[in-house]
């Protein structure tokens, strides 16, 4: 076993407790933390891929932003709700799950016609993903999807404020969540 | 070097934890950190064949499907707060206005 490989197996463990982490945490926080560590595995896992600038956006978009976002969500309405209950509904655990076996299955079946490594040449295509590589693809050739992100992101920015704004007329902030509901 | 298929199968591993998730939580914000999840290990399949194939199109790809998730995270999250506010609840049976 190459030392690749090792790696990947170790990083590849790592972010998969994580991600049964998120599903089985019963504190949102908890699940929240466990979230960034998938990410973060993951950014590792960008680099061994050849995609230096995505594992750096990676951290900044997804740890730094979309985490800490959900964080904040979460202190502000302390969702600490026990909702394994689901009690009137006490078949929809193992349905989920045998769904999910399913569904791993299938994926597996199709992703697994064993493709190789990477070629030579088409390793050094990809330039290490570096930021100047991804840049000029990003500036050349896909100009327009990368301007109409920026509105996208615009939309996203707008729409988020009218639906947090505050109703006029409204009391108190927002209110927190009880347990056990 | 690692093979490609074996990103593949993480991916599909990590995205089938985040569908049960989905299938299984019933805490909203769960549910969004599911999704989440999910999108990543499609971003991961994306590099992993951009890698396979020696083309940038895939990590363009990814460039993308994060600016929509950090949209999507943005009003998905202002979305619960509203309900939070108006239903003082954020358990997924109980947002049922359009069941008929």
């Amino acid at each position: 076993m190459s030392w690749s490989l090792i790696f990947f197996l170790l990083v590849g463990a790592v972010s998969l407790a994580a991600a049964l982490g998120v599903v089985t945490s019963r504190q949102p926080v908890h699940s929240a933390l466990f979230l960034l560590t998938n990410f973060a595995t993951l950014a590792v896992l960008y680099i061994t891929l050849d995609a230096q600038f995505l594992a750096a956006a990676q951290v900044i978009v997804y740890a730094g932003g979309i985490v800490i976002l959900i964080l904040f969500v979460i202190m502000l309405i302390g969702g600490d709700t026990n909702d394994f209950s689901a009690a009137q509904r006490a078949w929809s655990r193992t349905v989920g799950i045998a769904l999910g076996i399913i569904l791993l299955l299938v994926i597996s079946y199709s992703a697994l016609s064993r493709m190789m490594g990477p070629s030579e040449d088409s390793a050094a295509l990809l330039q290490g993903g570096t930021p100047e590589a991804v840049g000029i693809e990003l500036f050349t050739k896909y100009i327009l999807p990368f301007e109409l992100v920026a509105l996208l992101l615009l939309v996203a920015l707008i729409g988020a404020l009218v639906l947090g704004r505050q109703q006029e007329g409204a009391s108190e902030g927002i209110p927190s969540v009880k347990a056990n509901e | 070097m690692v093979e490609t298929s074996y990103y593949l199968v993480l991916a599909a591993i990590i995205f089938t934890v985040g569908a049960t998730g989905v299938l299984l939580r019933r805490n909203a914000l769960i549910i969004f950190m599911c999704i989440e999840m999910m999108l990543n290990s499609v971003n991961l399949t994306l590099i992993a064949l951009a890698r396979q194939w020696g083309n940038l199109e895939g990590q363009i790809f990814v460039f993308m499907i994060m600016a929509v998730a950090a949209a999507e995270v943005a009003v998905g999250l202002a979305i619960l707060i509203a309900n939070v506010r108006h239903r003082q609840s954020i358990n997924i049976d109980e947002i049922n206005l359009l069941k008929w």
